[in-house]
């Protein structure tokens, strides 16, 4: 078979405390990872609306993580516990209306965890890549203009 | 219509060799809104500055993106640089193309083609920036200590000697750390007890310092400059303010324990000080081994009887007590690893195989035995002692991939010290490689071997057994690739350090962070050694990494250095990043007032001049919100927005998608 070649776009939505330091670790520790990823930085996971989950596939994204600190570590005490509420909520909802929801990886990562924050880029790229174009909502949202 | 300037940075090769600059710049400049680009090898130093300086000035610019580092990094230069030029500091976004992108990817195509998104994100973003306000609140002048060894007195007579109150808590009933368990310190061979002991008394008697020890922290609000914190005074059964040490109770109390202090190795009472020289000299119960209380208060009582002072409380309680202070010091050191996991070498079979803290009191002239050597199981003399370096550190496999960082010293300090109690006595020490780099180690090793005649053999010990009244000790010598067997007296482990019990719980209370082991991270590995990542809070010794007493010390001042800086104003400026409300759509539902963590939001009425109720909306208090925004996703008529990172901010990144 031939080699997988497709370069999937992933946008991350990282709380600046733990995983947006862990990311700037993983660079300072020169940790490689597929470029694939683009990194949207909030304050905290708390921050991140589960519109802009739907809103980044509109835009064309095929893959989609967020991660912020691990539970009892949030900076602001609880705000990830907000998001996880938020996000076990809006999962199933995505979920029926169709949404793969695969393509949508939660994850917590620190500020000392850079390297699986690398690992954690390169696993779902490589899932995402399997999955393939996330066509079917591309199709859908050019029938919805 | 915005202006916005765009500044590549090579950062020396660290960018160019990966990204193709010249390529960002030029696609840069064809973004909509843009009206300067450039790239230079290095932004951050001072010529990279004054252009970005320059160009704001000549092409009135209204935002600007620089493509470099981590804003962690240099976020607050650059938007001082703007400021300077006469831009709002918030009208400055940086776009992460060194760690998050030329650091972490080899392709160059690829890598290239990620810095232009990135920067095409931030422009999106730059361009719908508002100018924000930096807020101005004021602040508490009181440090909390949290922790009395070295390090947080150090701290503490630093605060308090540049006229701030401080607060020295300690969990234990005296302050003193490990420090004061030590005999003589490497590498000088001083006192510990000579040279600490003036310092808690220093404390102690200072105007400016409220010790309170036998204390724990209960829970911590507030923010930078205005913490609340709850203090939990545990139950002493002891009124201190009457009491004066004269020791009448612990003389005749009947109980008798193994003292924490020793190492287990002596004995204390249920009603005890840790150790003669501590601060505060006043006593406390142990209610675990206290007969009042383990026969339900049915018996003995000798010590109240005898207190002349009637100090003694049985009915004493824990008190919660509130204090308020403007930043807070974590010194709360380290613990020695739990030996019990060490089968291989025989701790806790044989009484002779004992911790490196252990034999810190078996040579000290205030330890158990007044200094005088001997053996745990028969009071003998050792002959022969075997150091074993490394204990549980430097092990990835089993135990802790770190280096304990002390133990090379201290074995060598211990050998010496061992010699000068038995001058024809035989010192081995099997280490992996010797690390001693501060001011005087290598030559304090080098007398430990040469002149002491400690030997050293390169090598692991792979089991010590008993053999009649000895112990045997088996190992390798690397060196000669033999394998080498040892009869000895005394085994001394050098055992790992590790950060303290509930280190993690008081971490998650103070909201900081902490790293597998449960080590306190701090803000930058090398730039802000002493800081966290929570404006305020700031730390030093070893609840960061393994540290000595030169270390915890110099940190100790760090942190407080860093304290007087923060509080040496009245009033505090903080970030403009707060949430807003927009009045005219908010329907006081109430939804952010529940959720936000802090308190910081909370229902106002909007009366007409004839005061009466038009309606009720949501209001943010500016010094309690900390721009978590947490509150913004939870509004469902998208009335509160978190300034800085609003909604058409972020959606403005996610569009740019759109374009890559």
């Amino acid at each position: 078979m031939a080699e997988n070649t497709f370069e999937p776009k992933i946008i991350a939505f990282v709380c600046n405390w733990c995983t947006y330091a862990g990311a700037d670790l993983a660079g300072t520790s020169r940790f490689k990872y597929e470029p694939c990823v683009r990194i949207i930085k909030t304050p905290c996971s708390g921050r991140i609306d589960p519109m802009f989950i739907v809103h980044t596939f509109e835009r064309g994204a095929d893959g989609v993580i967020i991660s912020g600190c691990h539970p009892n570590d949030c900076h602001y005490n609880e705000g990830n516990f907000n998001a996880r509420r938020k996000f076990i909520v809006m999962r199933r909802l995505l979920s029926q209306l169709g949404v793969d929801i695969e393509r949508i990886t939660f994850s917590w990562c620190s500020a000392s965890e850079g390297k699986k924050f690398a690992d954690l880029v390169n696993e779902v790229t490589e899932k995402i890549r399997k999955l393939g174009p996330y066509d079917a909502y591309k199709k859908l949202n050019m029938e919805m203009r | 219509m915005a202006r916005i300037g765009v500044f590549v940075c090579w950062c020396g090769s660290n960018i160019a060799e990966t990204v193709d600059v010249e390529r960002v710049s030029e696609v840069s400049a064809q973004i909509p809104g843009v009206v300067y680009s450039v790239n230079y090898k290095y932004m951050c130093s001072d010529p990279g500055q004054d252009m970005i300086k320059k160009a704001i000035k000549d092409y009135n610019l209204t935002g600007v993106v620089v493509a470099s580092c981590s804003p962690r990094m240099h976020e607050v230069t650059f938007r001082r640089a703007a400021s300077e030029a006469g831009l709002n500091p918030y009208m400055l976004e940086m776009a992460n193309i060194r760690e998050q992108c030329s650091w972490v990817h080899n392709d160059k195509e690829k890598a290239t083609q990620k810095a232009i998104d990135l920067v095409r994100m931030m422009i999106e973003k730059v361009k719908r920036n508002q100018p924000l306000q930096n807020i101005k609140i004021p602040v508490t002048k009181k440090v909390l200590v949290i922790g009395g060894g070295v390090a947080g007195i150090q701290a503490a007579l630093d605060v308090a000697g540049g006229g701030t109150k401080a607060i020295l808590l300690d969990r234990e009933p005296s302050i003193g750390g490990h420090m004061s368990m030590l005999d003589e310190t490497f590498p000088t061979l001083d006192c510990s007890q000579c040279i600490l002991t003036p310092k808690m008394v220093e404390a102690s008697q200072n105007p400016n310092i409220e010790i309170m020890t036998y204390s724990e922290i209960d829970s911590v609000s507030g923010f930078v400059g205005n913490f609340k914190v709850n203090i939990r005074k545990k139950a002493r059964y002891v009124n201190p303010n009457e009491c004066t040490g004269c020791g009448i109770c612990w003389n005749k109390c009947p109980v008798s324990v193994p003292s924490e202090f020793e190492q287990g190795l002596g004995k204390r009472k249920a009603i005890y000080i840790p150790f003669p020289q501590a601060v505060p000299n006043k006593p406390v119960i142990d209610t675990e081994h206290c007969l009042k209380f383990t026969s339900g208060g049915k018996r003995c009582g000798i010590c109240q009887k005898l207190c002349p002072k009637q100090c003694i409380n049985f009915e004493d309680k824990d008190e919660i007590i509130t204090v308020e202070v403007g930043a807070i010091i974590v010194a709360t050191g380290y613990d020695i690893m739990p030996t019990s996991a060490f089968g291989e070498y025989g701790y806790g079979k044989y009484k002779d195989v004992v911790t490196a803290l252990q034999f810190e009191r078996m040579v000290c002239a205030s330890g158990p035995t007044l200094g005088d050597l001997q053996r745990p199981s028969d009071g003998k003399k050792p002959q022969t002692v075997v150091f074993i370096e490394c204990v549980g550190s430097r092990d990835p496999a089993h135990y802790y991939p770190y280096c304990s960082k002390i133990c090379c010293m201290y074995t060598a300090k211990q050998t010496i010290l061992y010699r000068h109690k038995v001058p024809d006595g035989n010192a081995y020490v099997f280490y992996i490689d010797i690390r001693a780099n501060g001011k005087n180690y290598e030559e304090f090793v080098r007398r430990a071997i040469e002149e002491e005649k400690a030997q050293y053999l390169r090598g692991r010990v792979s089991s010590v057994y008993q053999d009649g009244e000895d112990l045997v000790v088996e190992g390798a010598d690397t060196l000669t690739g033999s394998q080498v067997k040892i009869r000895a007296d005394l085994v001394v482990l050098a055992t790992a350090m590790v950060p303290p019990k509930g280190i993690k719980e008081l971490a998650q209370k103070l909201g900081i962070g902490y790293d597998q082991y449960g080590f306190l991270t701090e803000a930058h590995p090398k730039l802000k050694p002493v800081e966290t990542s929570t404006a305020g809070i700031f730390l030093a010794g070893a609840c960061i990494s393994p540290r000595d007493i030169p270390d915890s010390v110099s940190e100790g001042s760090g942190a407080a250095a860093k304290s007087l800086g923060l509080l040496s104003k009245d009033e505090f400026e903080k970030e403009g990043i707060v949430a807003r409300v927009n009045e005219l759509t908010c329907t006081a539902c109430q939804n952010c007032v529940r959720i936000c963590p802090y308190k910081a939001i909370s229902i106002k009425d909007i009366r007409d001049r004839k005061g009466n109720l038009i309606k009720q909306v949501a209001e943010v208090n500016p010094g309690l919100c900390t721009g978590c925004g947490t509150c913004t996703p939870t509004c469902p008529g998208r009335s509160i927005d978190l300034q800085g990172f609003t909604d058409e901010e972020l959606y403005s990144e996610i569009n740019a998608l759109a374009e890559l």
